[in-house]
């Protein structure tokens, strides 16, 4: 209960799939999504595999309580070895896919080998097809979304697909579902691309049952009412997650071009009220808000580009709404590049959405090779012709298309900020750790967060570790390291269940662990259980990326964080002080000074090195 | 005092609560395929509208039923399939001009909206109150009143 007990096993290279049993005695261990995912790919392939060959196993995975109605229960992983980072890539999605694939009775679909043709999967309940994709291959994700759909006669498909730059290997490709969620970071598409898979399209009509129907529905009142009364969830949904670009802003934990600045004066023209302006001629960027599958917080932002905007001039299809500016596309494509036109950088987030990029990733590679553009490293010579000044909105726009077209300049773009600046000569200008670009945070302002960057397991990401309310308390190194690990454990305990992680502005871990009590089969699921669930999840992506080949040497942070002091802002002056904050977190989290759990810590955590 | 379910669009963020608690209540499972009540999304998500049963006073699906399995529910309005006596000829789906009424293929038998009887789960579930179940006569009444509101506001310009 709350799990459907069964995994559907698809071998591109044969073309053969398999439904088999869910593996109980792993799933009471990880209990789903990205923890469960974390185990079969541990167990199911050499971490040293090169992301990009036919032995990565790619994983699409959802928790116990994807598909009921618990808060945000929209949610799934995919799980697979990245590109970008060369380490475990962990991304995850809301939108309407993951919860369609469980109601087709999938706890977790797996892909194996490499397709000799591009194909897709189409799938109603155990009716399992692997078809053809001549028709899409080469198409955009909102063509193939659009064209499953037609060509089934089927508009209850939910499609999860990748565009042109993943077909073709760009490392930060993404998973695009429900034509505007993605399975952003890590270059997942780019999995997903290698293996010539252009899509998943499932409707499912099982439904999801939990153990303890009363008691579920008592737990998911209790914790709906905590998220409406909220303020920090009325905030998600009145303003959506850009509402942190003013705080950032004002803190100076901004980082703006390329981390040079951590300030923009430009944040009043991209922000929630900017976006929610009426202009003289009454036209408004923000439309309106939406949910993803079962969310009672609904801070996705649907917004349509001015119609006189240079960007649609000759693009009509843009004309329409779309998936408008969260922050962390507000971030990469604002204050990183210095452009503060609205409308340009809502064209690039359709635009990446529409060729499935990672907007975090193409942001930063492109600040990045703006300041390259600016050191006249690179001339227009090497951008065909354009001009990649820092504040020039129509390079943003161009940038976008030709990334995700992989076209130009776009196909050096694709290679993300580290390779890139690498082949540049100048390997300390790209802002990233273990090759994954940063979130919008400033690591010397937020001094724990940047701590969490640093320990990622799967480089730089916003989303693993959450210190914000100590880091803005304090703006020093100290204490951050117990917030830092203990928030990591409890994300990845999040993560594994099916919910999103944005409810811990109402909920803690009692609130998740009675509603996973309530669904899963098993009576011990005690909060201490689930924040060793964490724990054990986040020691096995530690295990899988060392074997992988990673070390502490790769748990840093770019020279400019550690050395050059931030120049405005509340932390003016101030560096990292990840060199103090990096052996006390490996000591707290009982691992050796070289970062590997210790034997004492793998077997409380019922782990075993190989 | 008879009520009806209300929809106003304008509040739905497509969450779907509604058609897990509809289909939880019915089938004791989440699963919005089962569902009686839909959302449906235009304009690449920009709208999104709940479509159900209105409960026609003059049902057509209650007088196609050729066994009689449709009957009203005199106390909450609603158009009620008894599944005992439903042969699932579907005939009931061919003459609902809305589609509000469907076959269910795992029972096999026809399902539509039956209000819960009196207590909406759809109208409990919904988190933004597009959905609310209100005095059937009065449907109408925070339009009118939202109109009232204008003109009274010009009428003190």
């Amino acid at each position: 209960m709350g799990w459907q007990k069964q995994i559907l096993r698809v071998n591109l290279t044969k073309g053969t799939a398999e439904i088999e049993p869910l593996n109980m005695e792993w799933a009471h261990d990880y209990l789903g999504e990205r923890g469960l995912a974390t185990k079969y790919l541990y167990e199911g392939m050499d971490p040293k595999t090169d992301p990009m060959a036919p032995e990565n196993m790619l994983i699409f995975a959802t928790g116990p309580l994807t598909g009921t109605m618990a808060s945000t229960s929209g949610r799934y992983a995919v799980v697979t070895k990245g590109p970008l980072t060369n380490a475990i890539a962990c991304s995850n999605s809301g939108g309407k896919f993951g919860a369609e694939m469980k109601f087709a009775g999938y706890d977790m679909i797996i892909l194996e080998g490499k397709s000799p043709k591009p194909v897709y999967l189409h799938i109603i309940d155990d009716q399992i097809e692997i078809l053809p994709a001549d028709d899409i291959w080469g198409t955009s994700v909102w063509n193939t979304e659009e064209h499953i759909k037609s060509k089934h006669q089927n508009p209850l498909l939910k499609v999860a697909s990748i565009g042109e730059a993943g077909e073709k290997g760009a490392r930060y490709a993404c998973i695009v579902n429900d034509l505007h969620r993605a399975a952003g970071r890590s270059g997942v598409g780019a999995v997903m691309g290698s293996k010539n898979l252009k899509a998943i399209a499932v409707h499912g009509t099982k439904g999801v049952r939990v153990k303890d129907p009363k008691a579920f529905m008592k737990a998911v009142k209790e914790t709906h009412a905590l998220l409406a009364d909220n303020s920090g969830r009325k905030g998600l949904t009145e303003l959506g997650t850009n509402d942190m670009i003013d705080a950032m802003q004002e803190f100076g934990g901004l980082p703006t071009k390329n981390f040079n600045e951590v300030q923009f004066e430009g944040t009043s023209k991209i922000n929630p009220a900017a976006a929610a302006a009426v202009g003289p001629d009454g036209h408004k960027n923000l439309l309106t808000n939406k949910a993803c599958f079962g969310c009672t917080i609904a801070c996705g932002r649907i917004a349509h580009i001015h119609g006189e905007h240079f960007s649609i001039v000759n693009k009509p299809e843009y004309r329409h709404a779309s998936g408008g500016l969260e922050y962390e596309t507000a971030y990469a494509f604002g204050p990183m590049l210095k452009v503060d036109d609205i409308d340009a950088l809502t064209y690039a987030a359709f635009s990446t959405n529409e060729h499935g990029l990672d907007p975090i990733s193409f942001g930063a590679t492109l600040a990045a090779a703006m300041e390259l553009y600016e050191m006249g490293v690179i001339t227009k010579d090497d951008t065909d012709g354009v001009d990649l000044s820092f504040g020039n909105a129509e390079a943003l726009t161009i940038m976008a298309d030709k990334t995700g077209k992989y076209e130009g300049f776009g196909q050096i773009l694709a290679m993300g900020s580290k390779l890139m600046c690498e082949k540049y000569g100048h390997p300390e200008l790209s802002m990233s750790v273990k090759g994954q670009e940063f979130a919008g945070y400033d690591s010397r302002a937020l001094q724990g967060m940047g701590l969490g960057f640093a320990t990622s397991n799967r480089g730089a990401c916003h989303l693993k570790h959450d210190v914000f309310a100590e880091d803005m308390e304090d703006q020093t190194g100290k204490g951050k390291v117990e917030p830092c690990k203990n928030s990591q454990d409890k994300i990845a305990m999040i993560d594994s269940s099916g919910l999103c992680l944005f409810t811990t502005c109402a909920w803690d871990t009692p609130e998740f662990q009675k509603q996973i009590a309530a669904a899963c089969e098993g009576d011990d699921w005690t909060v201490e259980r689930l924040i060793e669930v964490g724990e054990r999840v986040w020691n096995l992506e530690r295990m899988y990326n060392l074997e992988a080949g990673l070390t502490a040497a790769d748990d840093t942070l770019p020279k400019r964080l550690l050395e050059t002091p931030a120049p405005s802002g509340t932390a003016k002056g101030h560096v990292s002080e990840l060199p103090t904050m990096l052996p006390e977190y490996y000591e707290y989290r009982g691992w050796t000074k070289d970062g590997e759990p210790t034997t004492q810590t793998l077997s409380r955590l019922g782990l075993e090195s190989r | 005092m008879q009520k009806s379910l209300l929809i106003d669009p304008q509040k739905c963020t497509s969450c779907l609560q509604c058609e897990m608690a509809c289909s939880a209540e019915h089938t004791g499972a989440f699963n919005p395929a089962r569902s009686r009540i839909k959302i449906f999304e235009f304009e690449h998500g920009a709208r999104s509208i709940p479509y159900t049963c209105t409960q026609c006073a003059e049902a057509w699906c209650l007088h196609a039923c050729p066994v009689e399995a449709i009957t009203k529910n005199m106390e909450t309005g609603a158009m009620e399939v008894n599944e005992t006596t439903c042969v699932g000829c579907k005939v009931c789906t061919i003459a609902c001009p809305f589609g509000t009424i469907n076959y269910n293929p795992d029972t096999g038998k026809v399902a539509k909206c039956d209000l819960c009887s009196g207590d909406p789960q759809c109208a409990d579930a919904c988190p933004t109150g597009a959905i609310t179940y209100v005095d059937a006569g009065w449907t109408g009444y925070d339009r009118m009143q939202e109109w009232a509101v204008r003109t009274h506001a010009q009428t003190q310009a």
